[in-house]
């Protein structure tokens, strides 16, 4: 996508310094909470209250990263989300793009009415089918468990299956006339044509899911009460419970650690990251 | 381009109208596609149907969940009307809206506009652009209230240096709290930004080129070129971000519980309480429907305000 654009609005010398100038301000701007979240997690407390402030740690205590696994079962909280993101990834991949092939590529009658509802789920708050969700979820006794978190991602996302089943269309139809030649049933073109051909749009959509339930708060608080259950999101909401004044450098730590999975994700997997977040913004 | 046309307009490749009798092929095709969709099927009626039919009912109801629910007809809905919290939740919530709208949306497009120049390290800037939006949810939330701590923050602390003056409260100001929810959205501007820079680079070159030659400034290229043309998506950015600011939540909970003194007691975390910790289950799904009622009016009254507004007459996508 980052393509440069065609001749128009060549910049002169001074043009140039003004827009440099102007791109390093922002960069300023936009590192320097990164920055000073690493540093803070790197000092000591009394020096994160010194005034005036330090650009650099005096002394860097690296201890403070062993220090938050030892006041909180931060590694169960670890676990906890990539377990449950992992499975979430997988099944919301799977099965948004099983029904995105049946809306892409089978003809049936009332495809393109059910098709318009799937879109129209996207417009409704989660907040309104949040409570009897909640209320259905007890009656099963599932609550204080993973499983109202995970069930419903067995249904898809309205959003992933759009976002498939327009990458499907674009996939031509000629392969799928060779496996039925073969012998091959639906299932066969669905795994044999579609999937390991759509491997850049599969990856779009799990990074899009992975980022969501990483650090999704609203969910686990409502359904999680045992703290060893707890994910890395709503762990770190709790944090500041474990001490009396909030130990700045310890906290800054534990959310550094809370944001290092995305980010190495992020520069894993820039390109299709990027494409996610354009698609989900533009393709229409 | 344009991700408010309509769905028909979105699905009508498929499917097309056959008048013919259909054959044992069809029909095995049709079988095949009700398998195929059947995980989404199951999934909107026992998540998404029941649920809104549930939430409805419940919408007239007295419930706490040890007794049964009471049918109380509009008495939740009444009630609202006369709450005190509903309406500081409405205000709050609509003050951040209009500053945290326009704020996203000029600065990302400005961003864009910055970054679409062409320049050595174009890529590069933009991917660290972007990079702290990936940093969201609870992290992001302790980042900023610890950036805008007011007594030992390096924001307040920069701006006792520079100007010798003592910096607001922030979060803790009744006056600040919402103004430094909406400077938070800074570290989340990649996204947005993201999707500006996309549409830029599908605008033609040859309207610029005429303008060039009748001798048109950048400002003014930008303001009658660039502007109408991406219109779209700027209605886009600022339904999305609408809808957004009227589910605000994790910052809320995280930051400052609603306060000080109900100043940030968004929408979402009043319905939140009610629901999962005074458990009026009745009352919570009044909320939630006219959150639901408010957020499809705003779409609505937005997708009617465009078609005076917006440009369609350009598909930005070729």
């Amino acid at each position: 996508m980052f393509k440069a654009r065609v001749t128009h609005g060549e910049l002169g010398a001074a043009g140039k310094i003004v827009v440099y100038g102007l791109i390093f301000l922002g960069l300023i701007l936009f590192a320097f909470p990164i920055y000073w979240m690493i540093i803070t997690s790197l000092k000591e407390l009394g020096e994160v209250h010194l005034m005036p402030m330090t650009w650099i740690p005096t002394v860097f205590v690296w201890e403070n990263y062993v220090q938050i696994f030892k006041d909180v079962p931060l590694h169960l909280y670890i676990w906890n989300s990539s377990w449950y993101t992992a499975i979430t990834m997988v099944t919301t991949s799977f099965f948004s793009a099983m029904v995105a092939f049946g809306f892409a590529r089978l003809r049936a009658r009332g495809s393109t009415a059910l098709f318009a509802l799937v879109l129209s789920t996207m417009m409704i708050p989660p907040q309104v089918t949040l409570i009897p969700q909640y209320l259905l979820f007890n009656k099963f006794n599932w609550i204080d468990s993973y499983l109202p978190l995970i069930v419903p991602s067995l249904g898809g996302s309205a959003f992933s299956i759009f976002l498939l089943r327009q990458f499907y269309m674009g996939i031509s139809k000629e392969l799928d006339e060779a496996v039925k030649i073969d012998g091959g049933g639906y299932f066969s073109i669905f795994f044999r044509i579609i999937v390991p051909l759509s491997i850049p749009a599969m990856a779009t959509i799990s990074i899009l899911e992975f980022i969501y339930r990483w650090n999704d708060l609203i969910g686990p608080l409502i359904y999680l009460s045992t703290g060893e259950k707890y994910p890395l999101s709503l762990g770190l909401a709790n944090f500041r419970a474990a001490y009396a004044a909030t130990p700045w450098n310890l906290l800054m730590a534990a959310s550094l650690v809370a944001v290092t999975p995305p980010l190495i994700l992020f520069f894993l997997a820039q390109k299709y990251f990027i494409q996610g977040i354009v698609i989900s913004g533009s393709k229409g | 381009m344009s991700n408010v046309s309509t769905a028909s307009e979105l699905t009508s490749a498929t499917a097309p109208k056959r008048k013919h009798r259909r054959g044992p092929e069809e029909r095995r095709e049709e079988r095949a596609f009700w398998v195929f969709i059947s995980p989404w099927i199951v999934g909107f009626l026992v998540f998404t149907v029941g649920p809104i039919v549930a939430s409805f009912f419940l919408s007239f109801a007295d419930y706490n969940v040890v007794s049964s629910p009471k049918f109380i007809g509009l008495d939740n809905y009444i009630n609202l009307f006369k709450d005190k919290l509903f309406y500081k939740s409405l205000r709050v919530t609509t003050y951040y809206a209009v500053l945290s709208v326009p704020f996203t949306i000029i600065c990302a497009l400005a961003l864009a506009v910055l970054l679409n120049q062409k320049i050595k390290g174009q890529a590069l800037f933009r991917t660290l652009y972007y990079t702290p939006s990936i940093i969201s949810g609870v992290a992001v939330s302790f980042l900023w209230s610890w950036l805008l701590n007011p007594d030992f923050g390096v924001v307040n602390s920069l701006i006792y240096d520079w100007f010798g003056v003592k910096g607001p409260g922030w979060f803790t100001s009744p006056k600040w709290v919402i103004p430094s929810m909406v400077l938070m959205q800074l570290t989340g501007l990649g996204g947005t930004m993201v999707i500006f820079l996309a549409s830029l680079q599908t605008l033609p070159s040859d309207l610029y080129e005429a303008a060039s030659i009748d001798g048109a400034s950048r400002l003014r290229k930008f303001f009658s070129i660039t502007v109408p043309l991406i219109s779209p998506v700027i209605l886009f950015n600022a339904i999305i971000g609408l809808i957004g600011s009227f589910q605000v939540f994790t910052q809320a909970y995280v930051i400052t519980r609603g306060g000080p003194d109900w100043n940030s007691y968004f929408y979402v975390l009043y319905l939140f309480d009610t629901a999962f910790a005074q458990f009026r289950m009745g009352y919570a799904s009044a909320q939630a429907w006219i959150l639901f009622i408010i957020i499809f009016a705003l779409t609505m009254l937005m997708l009617w305000a465009s078609r005076r507004l917006v440009h369609y007459e350009y598909d930005a996508k070729r």
